[in-house]
C-alpha cells in the first residue's frame, strides 16, 4: 500500500508508432442488454448506462430487445442520408484544401449518431446540434446549396458572413444556431424543453455534445436542470474517443461510462453503439417516448470513433497511431447498415455504387451552384453594411455612425 | 542570442522557468503530449514529465480553479486557455477568486497564477477565434495584464509573469506568433527572423511590468498601441511620412503613465489604437489618462482607432480589423491645424 498520494495522469492506450489498442472499451454482444420500459425508473437503467446497447450482430442481422423493426424502405433512407453526409464532408474538405473555404470539420464515421437520431425524432422537435452533427441538417432536408453557402460565407450565407463554417442554423427546420463555444447549447436545450412543458406543448428538445465537452460546467447544469424539472429533453454525448489530442479518459471516461452520469443525477442513462444505426434509432425513440409521456429527460452516450482529423487545422498523426481508425472495433456505420440491408435481401453492391454515384453528382451540382454566389476568393461578396446589422434588433445610432465611417475608410486613399 | 518567433520565445520562457524552479507547472487543453494547438508548449511534457505539464479536461473554469488551488499550495501554475474567446467559463474564478484572494485574506493567501491566452484577429477565425478581451481583465482590480508585440518582450514578460507573486493575464496576439504583421493581408508573410525583436537571449531575463516601450522616437504625433497594432500603426505613420513617436504599452496593468504622457506632452497630438471594440475599450482609459495629464499641451482632440462595436465577423475580417487606412484617417484628423 502506498503511504502517500500520487497524481494519476490518464494516458491513451496508444500514441503514434504504437499498436492501436481498444481493449479498454467495454463491449456487450448485440442483443445482450435488456430493454426496460420507457416509463421505468432511472434505477432500472443502471445496466443500460454501463452495458452497450447493440442491435446489429456480427452476421449483420438485427437482434435483441432493442431491435426497432424498421421497414427496409426506412433503412434505405437512413443509408442514403449517411452516405450523402459522408460525400458532402469529403467534397467540402477538398474545397477547403483548394482555398475555397477557410475551415471545415468532418463527421466521418459518426454519421449514424446524427442520422438515426434525426430520423427517430419528429420535425417539430427542436434540435440543438454541435458542430459535428451535419447529418441532422441532412435529415431535416436542408438544401446542400444552402449549407455550402454558409461554408463559403457568400451572398446567400444564412449567417450573413458572421460565423465560421459549419455553424449552421435553420429556424424553419427547428435547428438551433450552432455555437463555437463548447457545451453552451446543452443546458439551453433543457431550457427549451422546460418552456415546452410550461406551455404544455407536445414537442421535445434534443442536443448533442462531444465527450470532451462534458467537462464544461454547462454539461452538468443541463443534467441537473433536466432532472430537477423532468424536462422533455434528450441529452446526447457523442463519445468519439478523441477531443483534439486528448482521449476520452481525460474527460473522465476511464472511471465510468458517460451514460452513467445520468443515473447519478436521477436521469436514465443509455450507452449505445453509435455506429449501429438501429441501436441509435431505438435508443432515441425510447428516450423520445419517455419525454413525450412526461417521464423527463434521458442521457444517451453514443460510443463511436472520430475517424477523420478534428478539423482541417488538425493533424491526428501527431497524437494517435495512423492506423487507429482501421482498428476501431465497432466498424463503420455506413458499411454496417449496408451489409444489414444486403443480408435482408434489400440492397446490393451495385445499388450501393449507383446511389453513391447519384449522391456524389448531387453534391457536385450543388457546389457548382453555391460557388456562383461567391467563395472566399472569387465572385460576389456580401454587402459590407451587413456587418453592423443584427447586433441589436434596430440599428442604433453609434453603429449607423460606424457604418458611415467604414464607407469613408474604404473610399479613402491609404 | 538566438532567432525566435513568438511561439519559440514563449516556449523558451516556460522552459527556463520550469528548469529554474520545480514548482512551476503548466496546464491546459492539449498542452501536454501535443504541445498545444499553436505548439507553444511543445516538448515541455517530454522534458519535465506528466506531473508538471498536464493535459486537462475541456473546462476553463476547472483549469483556473485548479490553478488557484495549486498556487495556494505552493506551485506556480501557468495555465493556457486555448483561445481568449474561450476564457469566459473561467471568468468567475478569475474575477471573484484569483484577482481578490490576496485582498480578501489580508495577504495570508495568494495564488501566483499566470494565465496565457492567444488573442486577436487576422487569422480568419470568425467570432470565436479572434477576440481581444483585454479590457475585461484590465478592469478587474488585482490582475496584472500584459500584451507583447514581439518575441523578445513575449519571453521577458512571461518569465516575469511566472516569477511574479501576483496573478498575471498574458494575452498573446496570435497573428504575431510567426511574424510581425503590418495589417496588409495581401503582402507575403514576414518571419520574425528578419526583425530585430526576433533576436532573443537564449537564457533568463525579464521585461518588467509597468514599463511601456518607445518603439520609435518622433516629434509630430504620439501613437499609443499594443499587440498587433504596434506594427500596423508604425506602417501607417510611415506611409504618411509622419515623424510619429510610437509607444508600445506592453503592460496594461500596471500602466506606464509617465512614458505615455511625457510623449504626448512633447508632441501635443495623440492617436490610440487597439483591435478590440471601441466602446469602453482600453483606449478609453488611455485617452482619459492622457487628457488628465496633457490637456494643456494637446493641439487636437485625441483620436481612438479600434474594431467596430460588433462581434468579429468571419466574412468581413479586413473591414472589421483596424488597418492602416483607419489609422491614417485618425492621423490626418489629429494633424489638422486648428
Ligand atoms: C469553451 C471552449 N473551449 C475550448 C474550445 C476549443 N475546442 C474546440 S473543439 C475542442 C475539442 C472538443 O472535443 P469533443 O467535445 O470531444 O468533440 P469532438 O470534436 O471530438 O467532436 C476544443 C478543445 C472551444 N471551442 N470552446
Amino acid at each position: 500500500m502506498p503511504t502517500r498520494s500520487r497524481l494519476h495522469v490518464p494516458a491513451p492506450p496508444a500514441r503514434p508508432g504504437q499498436p492501436p489498442d481498444f481493449s479498454y472499451l467495454q463491449l456487450s454482444p448485440a442483443g445482450a442488454v435488456s430493454r426496460p420500459e420507457s416509463t421505468c425508473s432511472w434505477r432500472e437503467t443502471m445496466a443500460t448506462a454501463t452495458g452497450l446497447i447493440r442491435v446489429l450482430d456480427d452476421g449483420h442481422r438485427a437482434t435483441g430487445p432493442w431491435n426497432p423493426r424498421l421497414e427496409a424502405a426506412d433503412l434505405q433512407v437512413g443509408l442514403r442520408h449517411m452516405l450523402l453526409t459522408r460525400l458532402f464532408d469529403e467534397r467540402m474538405v477538398r474545397s477547403q484544401r483548394q482555398g475555397k473555404l477557410s475551415f471545415y470539420m468532418k463527421s466521418t464515421g459518426e454519421e449514424a449518431v446524427s442520422v438515426a437520431a434525426g430520423m427517430a425524432l419528429q420535425p417539430g422537435d427542436m434540435l440543438f446540434p454541435a458542430y459535428r452533427n451535419q447529418g441532422l441538417q441532412v435529415v431535416r432536408g436542408r438544401p446542400l446549396v444552402e449549407l455550402m453557402c454558409q461554408l463559403l460565407s457568400n451572398t446567400r450565407d444564412m449567417c450573413k458572413g458572421r460565423q465560421l463554417p459549419v455553424m449552421y442554423h435553420s429556424a424553419a427546420a427547428n435547428l438551433f444556431s450552432i455555437s463555437g463555444n463548447l457545451a453552451t447549447q446543452f443546458p439551453q436545450a433543457v431550457g427549451w424543453a422546460m418552456a415546452a412543458a410550461i406551455k404544455g406543448e407536445e414537442h421535445i428538445a434534443a442536443t448533442w455534445t462531444g465527450e470532451g465537452s462534458t467537462a464544461e460546467a454547462d454539461f452538468h447544469y443541463a443534467l441537473l436542470f433536466a432532472a430537477v424539472y423532468r424536462a422533455p429533453v434528450i441529452l446526447n454525448v457523442v463519445n468519439n474517443q478523441w477531443a483534439i489530442s486528448t482521449f476520452q479518459g481525460t474527460a473522465g471516461g476511464e472511471q465510468n461510462s458517460f451514460a452513467a452520469r445520468g443515473p447519478a443525477h436521477g436521469l436514465p442513462g443509455l450507452r449505445v453503439d453509435g455506429n449501429d444505426f438501429l441501436a441509435v434509432y431505438a435508443a432515441t425513440r425510447w428516450a423520445a417516448d419517455r419525454a413525450r409521456t412526461g417521464g423527463g429527460g434521458t442521457l444517451i452516450e453514443l460510443v463511436t470513433y472520430r475517424a477523420a482529423a478534428h478539423s482541417t487545422s488538425d493533424d491526428p498523426s501527431r497524437y494517435r497511431p495512423k492506423n487507429e481508425p482501421e482498428c476501431w472495433p465497432l466498424g463503420d456505420p455506413i458499411e454496417r447498415l449496408k451489409q444489414h440491408l444486403i443480408a435482408l435481401g434489400e440492397w446490393s453492391d451495385a445499388r450501393h455504387a449507383a446511389l453513391s454515384g447519384e449522391l456524389d453528382a448531387q453534391v457536385g451540382a450543388a457546389w457548382q451552384e453555391a460557388v456562383k454566389y461567391g467563395t472566399m476568393t472569387e465572385g460576389p461578396r456580401l454587402d459590407r453594411d451587413l456587418m453592423f446589422e443584427d447586433v441589436f434588433k434596430e440599428l442604433p445610432e453609434h453603429l449607423r455612425r460606424e457604418r458611415e465611417l467604414l464607407r469613408a475608410e474604404l473610399a479613402a486613399p491609404v | 542570442m538566438a532567432k525566435m518567433n513568438m511561439i519559440q520565445a514563449l516556449n523558451s520562457a516556460m522552459d527556463i522557468a520550469m528548469g529554474r524552479d520545480t514548482s512551476v507547472v503548466v496546464l491546459g487543453q492539449d498542452v501536454g503530449f501535443f504541445g498545444g494547438v499553436f505548439r507553444v508548449t511543445d516538448g515541455l511534457q517530454r522534458k519535465y514529465g506528466e506531473h508538471r505539464v498536464l493535459d486537462t479536461p475541456i473546462a476553463e473554469g476547472g483549469i483556473i480553479a485548479a490553478a488557484i488551488g495549486m498556487g495556494v499550495n505552493g506551485l506556480r501554475p501557468v495555465a493556457e486557455v486555448q483561445f481568449a474567446d474561450y476564457v469566459y467559463p473561467a471568468y468567475d474564478q478569475i474575477v471573484s477568486e484569483l484577482a481578490r484572494l490576496r485582498y480578501r485574506s489580508a495577504g495570508d493567501f495568494h495564488a501566483p497564477v499566470t494565465v496565457r491566452m492567444p488573442c486577436g484577429g487576422g487569422i480568419r477565425g470568425g467570432q470565436t477565434h479572434s477576440q481581444s478581451p483585454e479590457v475585461l481583465f484590465a478592469h478587474v482590480c488585482g490582475l496584472k495584464v500584459a500584451i507583447p508585440s514581439n518575441p523578445y518582450d513575449a519571453k521577458g514578460l512571461l518569465i516575469g509573469a511566472i516569477e511574479d507573486d501576483d496573478p498575471v493575464i498574458l494575452l498573446e496576439p496570435k497573428r504575431l506568433y510567426n511574424g510581425p504583421f503590418d495589417g496588409d493581408p495581401n503582402k507575403p508573410a514576414v518571419p520574425w527572423g528578419t526583425h530585430p525583436k526576433g533576436e532573443v537571449p537564449a537564457d533568463h531575463y525579464t521585461v518588467p511590468f509597468g514599463r511601456a516601450e518607445i518603439v520609435r522616437a518622433g516629434q509630430q504625433v504620439t501613437i499609443i498601441a499594443y499587440g498587433t497594432m504596434v506594427h500596423v500603426a508604425a506602417a501607417a505613420a510611415q506611409s504618411l511620412q509622419l515623424d510619429a513617436e510610437i509607444i508600445d504599452v506592453r503592460s496594461l496593468v500596471p500602466l506606464d503613465v509617465d512614458t505615455l504622457c511625457n510623449s504626448v506632452c512633447k508632441t501635443g497630438r495623440c492617436v490610440i489604437a487597439h483591435e478590440a471594440t471601441r466602446f469602453a475599450g482600453f483606449g478609453a482609459e488611455l485617452a482619459a489618462t492622457v487628457m488628465e495629464h496633457c490637456f494643456w499641451n494637446l493641439e487636437a482632440p485625441i483620436q481612438r482607432v479600434a474594431g467596430w462595436n460588433t462581434p468579429y465577423p468571419h466574412a468581413f475580417e479586413w473591414e472589421y480589423f483596424p488597418g492602416q487606412a483607419r489609422i491614417a484617417l485618425a492621423l490626418r484628423a489629429v494633424m489638422e491645424p486648428r
